[in-house]
C-alpha cells in the first residue's frame, strides 16, 4: 500500500498496464516527453520507450481515430484528451465509429480503446476548461462512461477500462486530483494523504465497472453523485448531522440500477447531485430511473443539485457550483416533505 | 469603382442539355512521367503530384518506367476481376429497381481502383475502403453470395440485419468494414498501420476516399498523423470528378491536384490514370514498397470518372449532361485492358463473350443461393432478438431487460400465444 493523490494513482494504474500487456500504448497530447499537462502520464515514456507512450498533435479528432485503428490491430490503446472540453472534435469517432464497429460487424471488428478526460470546474478554467459532458457520452450505444472519485477507486477504474474490450470514457474530476474537495474554496486545500481511499495499492487490483458504492450508509435519504460531488454532498450532510445514505455511481453507463434503487427504496427519499447542468444532464436520467424502480416507496419528490443551465463562467464559478449550501436545501426540502 | 470582395462559387464546365468538357483534366501522355526510386525524398518528387501517371498508351500497349511488366496470366486475372465487378454491379442495380434490395452502389468505371490497388498489395495488408471499392473483395476471393445476403440482410447477413446495403466488412480477407459516415476510415487506417509498426510487423495498410468527402477534417486528421509518424499506409483519393451533384470543384480541386496537397504535409502525392490498371498497380507498388521501408505513407489520387450514379437513390440527369461518360478522356478501364491482351495477342473478342457468358452465370448462381438465404419479404428471417447482441462485449442488464421486453411484445403478437410475463419491478 501507498499513499497516492488520483494523478498518482491514474499513472500507476497506466504504469502496472503498459507492464502486464505489451498490447497497452497511451497516446495524446503533451502526455510523452513532458508526462501530460497534469502530469498524469510523468515519467511513462522515459519507462517504456516513446513506441508505447506517443506524442501526437493537436487534433482530438485524429487521436480516437488513430486509436480505433490501434485497437482494430490488436492494441489497447489509452488515449488522453487533455481537457473534456477539447473532446468534441473526436465526437464524430467515438459516436459513429467506436461505439458501433463492434455492432455494425456483428463482433467481428471491435476497439478496445479507454479515452481519459479531465472533466469538471473549479479551478478557474472559465467555459473552455470546465465542463462535465458525461450525460452526453451517456447517451451513446455502445461505450461505457466511467468517473471515479477517489484515488483507489481510479486506479481499479481504469485498470479495468484498460482491460475491459469495449471502449470507455473515463473522466477525470480534476479538481479532486490532488485532494477531496468538500465545495469550499476558501478552505486550505486538503491533501489525499488523510483521506482513507487515498491508501493505494502499489500493484495491479481492479474496481469493477458498472458497480456504484455506498459510501455513506444512512436511512433518511438517498444521495445519488459523483465525482467532485461526492466528496460536497458528504460536507453537506456532515453540516446538517442527518443520516444520509450517499451512492457514488462511479459508472454512468452501464449503470448499476439495483445499488441506486434499493438505496431509494430503502430511505424513500432522494437527492441526485451533479456538477454538470441540469437540463437533460444525467441527473434526469437518474431521477427517471428512481421513478421507475421506487415510486411506491418515495415520500417527496426527487430533487436536483446542478450545475446551472448556462456555460461554466469564470468569474462567477463559486454561484454556479452546486456548493453545499444548494445541497444542503435540497435535503432540508427532501427531508421536510410530509 | 472601389474594389470589393466577391465569393467565387466554383460550377462545373457542363450541365444537363451542354456538351461535356472535360478540358480541365490535365492529362500526360503514356510513358511520360518519370519513375523515382522509391526512397527518394518528397520534395525531389513533387512532380509526380502535377503529372497524370499513366502506362496503357493509344495503341493498348503499356509503355514507360511505370510499367509493372505483369505477365499475360496475371493481366487475365484482373480483366476477370474487373469484369466479375462490373457484372455483380449489373445484377445488383437491377435486383435493387426489382424492390429486392433497398439500396446499391455501383462503381462502374473505377474499377480499376479497387482491382489494381487489391492486386498489387499482399493478402494481409490491412484495407480501409469507401464504398465503392467492392473491386477489393472480389480481389481478395470473396464469394458473392456473402456479399448479396449482406444487402439483403438475410440470415446470411454478415452485419446481421444492422447496415445498409454494400456496408460489408471482412475479418479473414482483412477488409475492414464500411462505417457509412465518409471519411472516418482514413486516419483509422493510419493509426492501424501505426499499430503495426509499433508490433514491429510488415503489414501495411490502405484506405480510400472520395474527392468530396476529402474535405473532412478527417483527411487531414490521417494526412497529419501519416506524415508525423510516417506511418505505412497507403492514402488513396478516388476522384471521380463527382460527389452526388457537386463536382470536383467544391472539394478545391479547381487550382491544385488532390495529389499535390501530399508534398504540403511532407507526403509523396502521386496522380494516377485511374482506369488504367496498369498504371493504379504500379504506383500501389511504388508506395507498398515505400511504406515497408520505412518510407512512411503515400497519398494517391486516382483520376477517374463515376459512370454511374452516386447510388441507387441518385438521378444525375438532373445535375450532369447525360452522355457525360462517353466524352471521359480516360475511357474505360475494362475496356482498356481488354483491348491491352488483345493487342499483345493473349485475348480475343470470343473469350471476352465467353468470360462475360461464365461470369454472369456465375452471378447468377450466387444470387439464386443467396435467396435462399432470406429475401427482404420472404423467410428465413433473422431473429429480430439479436438486435441486442454486439452492443457490448457482454449484455449489460438494461439490455437483457429490454430484450425480454421485445420478446414478450413478439411472443404476445399471435392470438394463441401465452401472456407476456410482466417485466416491470417493484419498488
Amino acid at each position: 500500500m501507498a499513499r497516492m493523490n488520483m494523478v498518482q494513482a491514474l499513472n500507476s494504474a497506466m504504469d502496472v498496464m503498459l507492464g502486464r500487456d505489451p498490447r497497452v500504448v497511451v497516446l495524446g497530447e503533451d502526455v510523452g516527453y513532458f508526462g501530460g499537462v497534469f502530469r498524469v502520464t510523468d515519467g511513462l515514456q522515459r519507462k517504456y520507450g516513446e513506441h508505447r507512450v506517443l506524442d501526437t498533435p493537436i487534433a482530438e479528432g485524429g487521436i480516437i481515430a488513430a486509436a480505433i485503428g490501434m485497437g482494430s490491430n490488436g492494441l489497447k490503446p489509452v488515449a488522453e484528451i487533455q481537457f473534456a472540453d477539447y473532446i468534441y472534435p473526436g465526437f464524430d469517432q467515438v459516436v459513429s465509429e467506436l461505439a458501433r464497429l463492434r455492432y455494425r460487424t456483428a463482433g467481428e471488428f471491435y476497439a478496445p480503446v479507454t479515452i481519459r478526460t479531465p472533466c469538471g470546474g473549479g479551478i478557474r478554467g472559465g467555459q473552455t476548461h470546465s465542463q462535465s459532458p458525461e450525460a452526453i457520452f451517456t447517451h451513446v450505444c455502445g461505450i461505457k462512461v466511467v468517473m471515479p472519485s477517489n484515488p483507489y477507486d481510479a486506479k481499479g477504474l481504469l485498470i479495468s477500462s484498460i482491460e475491459d474490450d469495449d471502449p470507455v470514457v473515463f473522466f477525470e474530476p480534476k479538481r479532486i486530483y490532488n485532494g477531496p474537495f468538500d465545495g469550499d474554496p476558501h478552505k486550505p486545500a486538503v491533501p489525499w494523504s488523510g483521506h482513507p481511499r487515498g491508501e493505494v495499492p502499489d500493484g495491479h487490483y481492479n474496481v469493477p465497472i458498472g458497480k456504484a458504492e455506498v459510501v455513506r450508509e444512512g436511512k433518511d435519504v438517498t444521495v445519488l453523485t459523483y465525482g467532485t460531488m461526492v466528496h460536497v454532498v458528504e460536507a453537506a450532510v456532515r453540516g446538517l448531522g442527518i443520516d444520509a445514505e450517499i451512492v457514488d455511481v462511479r459508472t454512468m453507463a452501464p449503470l448499476d440500477v439495483d445499488t441506486l434503487c434499493t438505496s431509494v427504496c430503502k430511505t424513500g427519499r432522494c437527492v441526485v447531485v451533479h456538477e454538470a447542468t441540469r437540463f437533460n444532464g444525467y441527473g434526469a436520467e437518474l431521477v427517471a430511473t428512481v421513478q421507475e424502480h421506487c415510486f411506491w416507496n418515495l415520500e417527496a419528490p426527487v430533487q436536483r443539485v446542478t450545475g446551472w443551465d448556462t456555460p461554466y463562467p469564470h468569474a462567477f464559478e463559486w454561484d454556479y457550483f452546486p456548493g453545499q449550501a444548494r445541497i444542503a436545501a435540497a435535503l432540508k426540502h427532501v427531508l421536510e416533505a410530509a | 469603382m472601389t474594389p470589393r470582395s466577391r465569393l467565387h462559387v466554383p460550377a462545373p464546365p457542363a450541365r444537363p442539355g451542354q456538351e461535356p468538357d472535360f478540358s480541365y483534366v490535365q492529362i500526360s501522355p503514356a510513358g511520360a512521367v518519370n519513375r523515382p526510386d522509391v526512397t527518394a525524398a518528397v520534395r525531389d518528387i513533387e512532380y509526380l503530384s502535377d503529372g497524370l501517371v499513366r502506362v496503357l498508351d493509344e495503341g493498348h500497349r503499356a509503355v514507360g518506367p511505370w510499367d509493372p511488366h505483369l505477365d499475360a496470366a496475371e493481366l487475365q486475372v484482373a480483366l476477370r476481376h474487373m469484369l466479375l465487378t462490373r457484372l455483380f454491379d449489373d445484377r445488383m442495380q437491377k435486383i435493387q429497381r426489382q424492390g429486392r434490395i433497398s439500396f446499391y452502389i455501383k462503381s462502374t468505371g473505377e474499377e480499376a481502383v479497387a482491382v489494381g490497388a487489391g492486386m498489387a498489395l499482399q493478402p494481409g495488408d490491412m484495407l480501409f475502403p469507401s464504398y465503392r471499392q467492392q473491386g477489393l473483395h472480389v480481389v481478395r476471393g470473396r464469394n458473392l453470395v456473402e456479399l448479396m445476403c449482406q444487402c439483403l440482410s438475410n440470415t446470411h447477413d454478415m452485419c446481421k440485419g444492422r447496415q445498409m446495403p454494400i456496408m460489408y466488412h471482412w475479418g479473414k480477407g482483412n477488409i475492414f468494414s464500411i462505417s457509412g459516415n465518409l471519411a472516418t476510415q482514413f486516419p483509422q487506417a493510419v493509426g492501424w498501420a501505426m499499430a503495426a509498426a509499433i508490433k514491429g510487423e510488415d503489414h501495411i495498410a490502405a484506405s480510400w476516399i472520395g474527392e468530396g468527402s476529402s474535405a473532412e477534417a478527417d483527411f487531414h486528421y490521417a494526412m497529419t498523423f501519416a506524415a508525423v509518424y510516417q506511418a505505412p499506409v497507403i492514402l488513396n483519393l478516388v476522384n471521380n470528378q463527382w460527389a452526388i451533384s457537386t463536382f470536383q470543384g467544391f472539394a478545391g480541386g479547381e487550382r491544385r491536384t488532390f495529389a499535390q496537397r501530399g508534398p504540403g504535409y511532407g507526403i509523396p502525392g502521386l496522380r494516377v490514370d485511374g482506369n488504367d490498371f496498369l498504371a493504379v498497380y504500379a504506383v500501389t507498388q511504388w508506395a507498398a514498397q515505400r511504406a515497408r521501408q520505412s518510407g512512411g505513407a503515400t497519398l494517391i489520387e486516382h483520376v477517374t470518372y463515376r459512370a454511374a450514379a452516386h447510388s441507387t437513390s441518385d438521378d444525375p440527369s438532373r445535375y450532369r449532361p447525360k452522355e457525360e461518360w462517353r466524352a471521359w478522356p480516360l475511357g474505360d478501364p475494362v475496356t482498356r485492358l481488354k483491348a491491352h491482351l488483345i493487342a499483345l495477342g493473349e485475348w480475343s473478342e470470343e473469350r471476352h463473350s465467353d468470360l462475360h457468358k461464365e461470369l454472369e452465370a456465375h452471378v447468377t448462381a450466387c444470387w439464386k443461393e443467396a435467396e435462399s438465404y432470406g429475401t427482404l419479404t420472404g423467410g428465413p428471417s433473422l431473429d429480430p432478438l439479436t438486435m441486442f447482441e454486439d452492443v457490448f462485449k457482454e449484455m449489460p442488464a438494461n439490455l437483457v431487460q429490454q430484450r425480454e421486453e421485445l420478446r414478450a411484445l413478439r411472443a404476445a403478437q399471435p392470438a394463441a400465444a401465452p401472456a407476456a410475463p410482466s417485466v416491470a419491478q417493484e419498488g
